[in-house]
């Protein structure tokens, strides 16, 4: 856990050295495509509020200078599979957005969506020793939530403080400042698998690039994609992307609930490939051109034809109804769906004041997905796009870029999490002379 | 049908990634300092180093002063900068010779190889020049304006006799006894010092005409006037000129000159001393005898 702090810590660090610097690169590494944008700082010094209690908080506007995209190889489920494969994706969009940017960035910050997160909510609670809520009062009730067994061989991604709670009063947002008794705090908790976090550093030094920041792509998308109502009164984020689609929940702008589905376009694309018997490319190419899931009249009448080269004329020249095409998609997609509202089912979605579910990733341009979602999911269905940010060109502008305009959202206006803050005197070991200096430093 | 070109669409393209290196070249380029060192800075080295090992080597730089040296010879000697002749106004034609030697020019030569100060410098070295003015006309000419000393006295001095202007310069050397009608004569110690005041006198003493021999400089302070027949006149040091003023007055008088005197002594402005030749002194004593003899005999 320490280890994990002065980590998370260290890497915070070099997102501010890359702010001072005003470039920082943003790579969202997915399993069809890799993108990677350059972020240029206006100016540091603008503090602006924002929710949350606020040790980061207050970053300034950026807009993107660089921008670049490219077919993603070895990532398969959204986790690095082929470690030189991923890292050739990486240099590839890497030097084009530089290029693009004309400038040369040092520090990245990723997003991913595999790595099976697996969310906690985590619950502390602490007497106050004066009577006033002071920052150390937060990093207090923060280090004192109970630690969960996250099982062996996960890392924590991200821990962020969702609510406060003063004596009865709950439903904070800064608690600092306020008269009470006893504290309490939420804290939304996202582990991942270890391993893909050591991978993905690996990749990232291999690159000559210095890790700033990770990010979980489903939590990143629905920064971009909902907007301030949905994020506020409660939503549910559907990333489908090409290996995994994540779904993030959110309340009170807080993210509070993030799983994943580990199937995705590329599912579909393979079962077009099996069921029709045509090369993944075609078929990758057939379902972006004719694909769809809700089939008419119209649909039985639109041949499409399967081109192959193999000699056989009956083979080469076969053709196929726009409605066998959908036929074969649907399936699938509904499969996703499924698997979707059941994480929606155990995360409790239910509950929430507002049902709303924003579907977006490269997955959710398939015509039909809209009035599939809302008969599996409920009627609280739309498509989302990403929010619009400066600089950002056209092609970079779609639902498949959500998690990379997230990213950006995320890299300029951070979370509080909890490595944030200071930890309280009495977490460091006996004996210690940074102990003895953190002791007068709070009490003096 | 099946075609007879074969399209090899099933083959994967290899997908377009730079290698490490090229990753990292990329990187050093865009990066700012390493690109403005490699703008700036290796340009700047080179031709810095090329100029360097060009200008250290001796024969380059010979070369290049050959090079430079014949380019401005070459405009050196252009006719329009060649001085072929020299003119020398107002100078007698004896002056104007020595002129010549002295300069002892070789035309036709170049004007920038004329160095008028220095020229102006020996032609005023010469003892008969008063000053010089070189000037180069066009047409490729020397003008030289010559102003001679007027010969204003003769100085006789230890070392001989000297023509002297009115400021005392010397002009020439006497060689030949003059007419001595033309100039007047000073001679003494640091007389051509004080060759204004004598001129003042002489101009004083022109009622005397022929009768003025010359002054001489005593002591290097004050003149005596030497006549042909008559006293010596001695000058006081300050305000000569009205003492002897004083005496041509009494000469005009008494003939005081014309009588036995042997100095008239003026050196003392409050009284005149007048010096008798012997026997005007005896005659001077046996008339006063005479006359108290006579003076008793009344008595």
């Amino acid at each position: 856990m320490s280890m994990l702090y002065q980590s998370q810590r260290a890497m915070r660090a070099k997102r501010q050295e890359a702010m001072r610097r005003g470039v920082i690169a943003i790579l969202d590494i997915g399993s069809y495509k890799t993108s990677c944008l350059v972020l240029r700082f206006d100016s540091t010094d603008e503090l602006r509020p924002t929710d949350g209690v606020g040790a980061m908080a207050g970053q300034s506007s950026f807009r993107v200078i660089g921008a670049a995209t490219t077919r993603s190889r070895g990532v398969k489920f959204g986790e690095i599979d082929t470690v030189q494969e991923t890292e050739r994706a990486i240099r590839t969009a890497v030097q084009a957005a530089q290029k693009m940017a004309d400038i040369r960035v040092d520090h990245v910050i990723v997003s991913f969506s595999g790595a099976r997160p697996r969310s906690y909510g985590l619950v502390g609670e602490v007497s106050l020793q004066t009577g006033t809520v002071v920052e150390q009062d937060v990093a207090r009730v923060l280090a004192a939530c109970e630690m969960p067994d996250i099982g062996e061989g996960r890392e924590v991604l991200h821990a962020q403080p969702v609510n406060f709670a003063l004596d009865h009063r709950s439903g904070l947002k800064d608690p600092r400042g306020h008269v009470g008794n006893r504290l309490s705090a939420d804290m939304h908790m996202l582990t991942i698998e270890a391993h893909a976090i050591e991978t993905l550093l690996y990749c990232v030094k291999r690159c000559d690039l210095e890790l700033a920041g990770v990010a979980s792509s489903p939590y990143v998308a629905g920064v971009a994609s909902l907007v301030e109502d949905e994020q506020e009164l409660g939503a549910a984020c559907v990333d489908m992307g090409g290996g995994s689609t994540g779904v993030s929940i959110f309340i009170k702008k807080h993210m509070i609930y993030v799983d994943t589905v580990r199937m995705g376009g590329d599912h579909v694309t393979s079962d077009i490939s099996q069921g029709l018997q045509i090369p993944a490319p075609d078929a990758e190419r057939i379902k972006t051109r004719f694909g769809g899931l809700v089939a008419t009249g119209m649909d039985d009448r639109e041949r499409i034809e399967l081109e192959a080269d193999t000699g056989d004329w009956e083979h080469d020249r076969r053709t196929i109804s726009r409605a066998e095409l959908i036929g074969v998609m649907r399936p699938r997609v509904e499969e996703i769906l499924e698997e979707v509202r059941a994480i929606l089912e155990d995360a409790g979605f239910d509950h929430l004041p507002s049902q709303r579910i924003v579907l977006t990733g490269g997955g959710s341009q398939v015509p039909g997905l809209d009035q599939l979602a809302s008969r599996i999911l409920g009627n609280q269905v739309r498509l989302g796009r990403p929010l619009r940010v400066q600089g950002l060109p056209q092609s970079a502008c779609g639902p498949a870029f959500s998690a990379c305009v997230g990213l950006a959202l995320f890299a300029a206006y951070p979370q509080d999490e909890w490595w944030d803050f200071e930890v309280p005197a009495d977490k460091y070991p006996a004996r210690s002379l940074r102990r003895a200096v953190k002791w007068f430093r709070d009490n003096w | 049908m099946r075609p007879l070109i074969h399209r090899r669409r099933d083959v994967p393209r290899r997908d377009p990634a730079p290698s490490k290196w090229a990753y990292r070249v990329q990187r050093l380029w865009l990066t700012p300092v390493f690109r403005s060192l490699l703008r700036v800075g290796v340009p700047a080295f080179l031709i810095v180093g090329g100029l360097g090992l060009y200008a250290t080597d001796p024969a380059n730089i010979s070369r290049v002063q050959d090079s430079v040296a014949e380019i401005r010879r070459s405009v050196e000697d252009r006719p329009e900068f060649r001085v072929n002749l020299m003119s020398i106004d107002g100078a007698t034609p004896i002056l104007a010779e020595e002129i010549r030697t002295t300069l002892s020019l070789d035309f036709p030569m170049s004007s920038f190889d004329l160095d008028l100060a220095r020229l102006r410098e020996r032609i005023e070295g010469i003892r008969a020049v008063a000053s010089a003015e070189l000037r180069i006309r066009s047409g490729g000419e020397l003008a030289v304006t010559v102003a001679e000393r007027r010969p204003a006295m003769i100085w006789q001095a230890r070392e001989g006799l000297w023509v002297i202007d009115g400021m005392g310069a010397r002009v020439a050397p006497l060689l030949a006894r003059p007419r001595l009608d033309d100039l007047p004569v000073i001679s003494g110690d640091g007389a051509n010092e004080a060759a204004g005041e004598a001129l003042a006198l002489f101009h004083a003493a022109r009622p005397l005409g022929d009768r003025l021999q010359g002054l001489v400089r005593m002591g290097e302070r004050r003149w005596d006037v030497v006549l042909t027949e008559g006293p010596r006149i001695l000058l006081p040091a300050d305000r000569p000129v009205p003492a002897l003023d004083r005496v041509l007055a009494l000469h005009d008088a008494q003939e005081l000159l014309d009588r036995d005197v042997v100095r008239v002594d003026l050196r003392d402005a409050s009284r005149t001393v007048l010096q008798l030749t012997p026997q005007a002194l005896a005659e001077l004593r046996r008339m006063r005898a005479l006359e108290e003899t006579m003076e008793e005999g009344n008595g």
